[in-house]
């Protein structure tokens, strides 16, 4: 071919220049400061601390939340087995899908106001909590209700039982959802909860337990408590917990296997990897592109299972290559509350510390990096990159 | 341009996923066009209009009358641009040339005996010589569907390159009627054997059936745009035609255009809109935008 190939680029910059489309942060309503959620009220914590969550975005502090110690986790725990010995375990399983449901109708109908705090809390843009976390999370509460008065037929021979309390610490990627992921199937198969979300997204936990509180489920039966690592251990070591449920690190999940190992307690852990991508010359390369677009740059790549890796034919390699910098070129980088925005803020200043450490080690170890041309807003937030091999 | 052109195997053109190519095109319909984005996607579409009659009882007063209306969209809002072309059958040329007369406003004709394209091939070649001898500015012309799924790929590609020659200077604008293909894949195949073959447009659909254009079929034809303009370093221009009436829909196919083909397709040279009723539906939202009001269709021209 006589053309030079280099010679041709597309251009991009005004499929960014869109004019702005933010949500209105006024639908949503904060307060000044939450306490913990035990045995149904929100009740101020023994540890008498209370620490700020802020809005990567603009760095501005939110509100504050506060910090349960090991009194305060002692005392969910003992709210939760009370719940569980006197109530929950006795109710009826169509009884309880009839509040998981209850649940599920009122996600839905908060669905705004949700993604609004989901997106100044944790930094996602509004079009991703808008139309897959809050929604998927309130399916989450509609599907496992509808699992409770089944459990009885769904195993042959077999008695579904309930373990009792259930330690559940979730992870900031997908706050809500995460929350509904754990709490649902708990509730369904009989347990009672005390669940623990991240330090940097705590909000739409506390909104769902003003929603659990309004949905009149027993007290005691979800119990929400605010905090750090800290808090995270005392519930992993507490002795009247029977089961723990973990998303989040590699790290911290092999921290809690060695801590329960010979205990009774059951785990579930669900940690993170670096996925991989693998594109051979046969394949629909424009839709495998988007399939890489969506694998990595998903809510600002943190996702357990990113697509963090790829591995591509060599014949295809260099077309590949190609139509993936056109299409982070039309990524839109900017105000999460903007409808239009396709990247919003890292989660938090130390996760953009860990993310711009790791570019440093690739750039020094001689890849060569390949960032888009859009302008970086100023605060905490990041382009996506792409590395390309030695 | 390039200077020698190997010609492809297109039973090798790439595969397209289907589910991906759907998901991809839905994204598009998720950015959200405001204020003066809006206003300038609305002018923009407007005149990217090829504003079409192709009905057996069209008449030489029903041509002017659309000709007057490609110059004076809505004369109640000043500085609106013209449409880009009216698109008439080859009879209608002469008629619709007059009409226009300086306005810079370009006569496009169908031709190859639209819509079926079932009929030999020298009357598809003298159909097209009346219609450019008419005045013609452009020629829309359809491919043999029916030997394209019969596989005789290179009949389709010697027909597309026997009316390119027949248009003289006229911009040749190849239908590829994508909802008679049935499957992504073939849209793709066609496209690239059409742009190889000397289209300076590819277009979607005649309208006369449905489905017409939709936002993946014209993805997978703006994606087959890219991959040879990165092959050749030949621009080719994008026409969906059919089942584009509303506003809303327009700017979804813009917001795609911008982020596939970027912005240097921006404009009527690149981009066409084969439609009849979007002009009225744009120019209803242009009033509301202006006046904060939405009014009644009755204050609109009827066609």
């Amino acid at each position: 071919m006589a053309t030079k190939n280099n010679t041709i680029k597309l251009k991009f910059d005004s499929s960014r220049n869109l004019a702005p489309a933010p949500e209105s942060k006024s639908a949503a309503k904060i307060n000044e400061r939450y306490d913990l959620f035990i045995n149904g009220k929100f009740e101020k914590p023994l540890s008498k601390k209370y620490f700020a969550t802020i809005n990567p975005a603009t760095e501005e502090k939110l509100s504050e939340v506060a910090e349960a110690n090991a009194a305060d986790v002692n005392k969910a725990v003992e709210a939760a087995r009370n719940a569980y010995e006197k109530t929950w375990k006795k109710t009826s399983p169509k009884e309880r899908a009839k509040y998981i449901y209850r649940i599920a109708r009122m996600v839905q109908e908060k669905a705004r106001e949700l993604a609004i705090i989901e997106t100044l809390d944790g930094g996602k843009p509004i079009r991703e909590s808008r139309d897959f976390d809050v929604p998927t999370a309130a399916n989450h509460f509609f599907y496992y209700a509808g699992w409770a008065d089944k459990l009885e037929y769904a195993f042959p021979n077999r008695t579904a039982q309930p373990l009792g309390v259930a330690g559940q610490i979730i992870p900031w990627n997908f706050p809500l959802l995460m929350a509904a992921w754990k709490i649902a199937p708990a509730l369904a198969t009989g347990n009672t909860v005390v669940l623990k979300p991240a330090e940097t997204t705590s909000l739409t936990a506390l909104k769902l337990a003003e929603i659990i509180q309004e949905a009149d489920l027993p007290p005691g039966v979800v119990n929400i408590i605010t905090g750090a690592g800290d808090t995270g251990a005392a519930i992993v070591n507490h002795p009247d917990i029977n089961k723990i449920a973990f998303t989040g690190s590699t790290n911290v999940g092999k921290i809690i296997q060695r801590a329960i190992a010979g205990t009774n307690k059951k785990a579930t852990l669900e940690l993170g990897g670096k996925a991989a991508n693998i594109i051979f010359d046969d394949a629909p390369l424009d839709q495998a592109v988007e399939g890489v677009i969506n694998g990595i740059f998903f809510n600002q790549g943190h996702v357990c299972c990113a697509g963090s890796r790829l591995y591509v034919q060599e014949s295809v390699f260099k077309t590949v290559v190609q139509k993936l910098k056109d299409r982070m070129e039309s990524l839109i980088v900017g105000d999460p509350l903007d409808k239009n925005t396709d990247i919003g803020a890292i989660n938090s200043k130390e996760q953009l510390e860990v993310i711009n450490k790791y570019l440093g080690i690739g750039q020094k170890e001689g890849a060569e990096m390949y960032q888009s041309t859009c302008a970086i807003p100023k605060k905490v937030s990041f382009a996506g990159q792409l590395f390309l091999p030695m | 341009m390039v200077a020698t052109k190997t010609i492809p195997d297109f039973s090798l053109s790439p595969h397209i996923d289907q589910v991906g190519v759907e998901e991809r095109a839905s994204r598009f319909t998720k950015r959200s066009i405001k204020n003066e984005t809006k206003i300038n996607g609305l002018k923009l579409a407007l005149n990217m209009i090829d504003l079409t009659t192709l009905e057996g009882k069209d008449t030489d007063g029903k041509v002017k009358q659309l000709c007057y209306k490609a110059q004076h969209l809505h004369d109640a809002y000043p500085g609106l641009p013209t449409v880009a072309a009216i698109c008439v059958y080859p009879s209608m040329v002469k008629v619709a040339k007059k009409a226009l007369g300086d306005s810079g406003v370009k006569v496009a004709s169908v031709s190859t005996a639209f819509p079926s394209g079932q009929a030999p091939r020298d009357v598809k070649i003298r159909d097209t010589k009346f219609a450019v001898s008419e005045g013609a500015d452009e020629i829309d012309m359809v491919i043999s569907r029916g030997k394209f799924h019969m596989g005789e790929y290179n009949f389709v590609f010697d027909e597309i390159a026997a009316v390119k020659e027949a248009c003289g200077n006229a911009r040749l604008k190849v239908i590829l009627e994508t909802g008679e293909l049935g499957t992504y894949d073939k849209v793709r195949r066609a496209s690239d054997i059409a742009m190889y073959a000397g289209a300076d447009f590819i277009k979607t659909s005649t309208g006369k059936m449905s489905p017409a254009a939709t936002m993946p079929v014209t993805l997978v034809m703006l994606e087959a745009i890219r991959d040879f303009y990165y092959k050749t370093g030949k621009r080719i221009a994008m026409k969906p035609a059919g089942g584009i009436s509303k506003s809303k829909l327009a700017l979804h196919y813009l917001v795609m255009l911008n982020e596939v083909l970027g912005e240097e397709w921006m404009n009527n040279h690149w981009f066409r809109f084969g439609a009849s009723s979007l002009a009225n539906d744009i120019l209803m939202q242009l009033m509301k935008q202006k006046t904060g009001v939405y009014q009644s269709a009755d204050y609109f021209s009827l066609d």
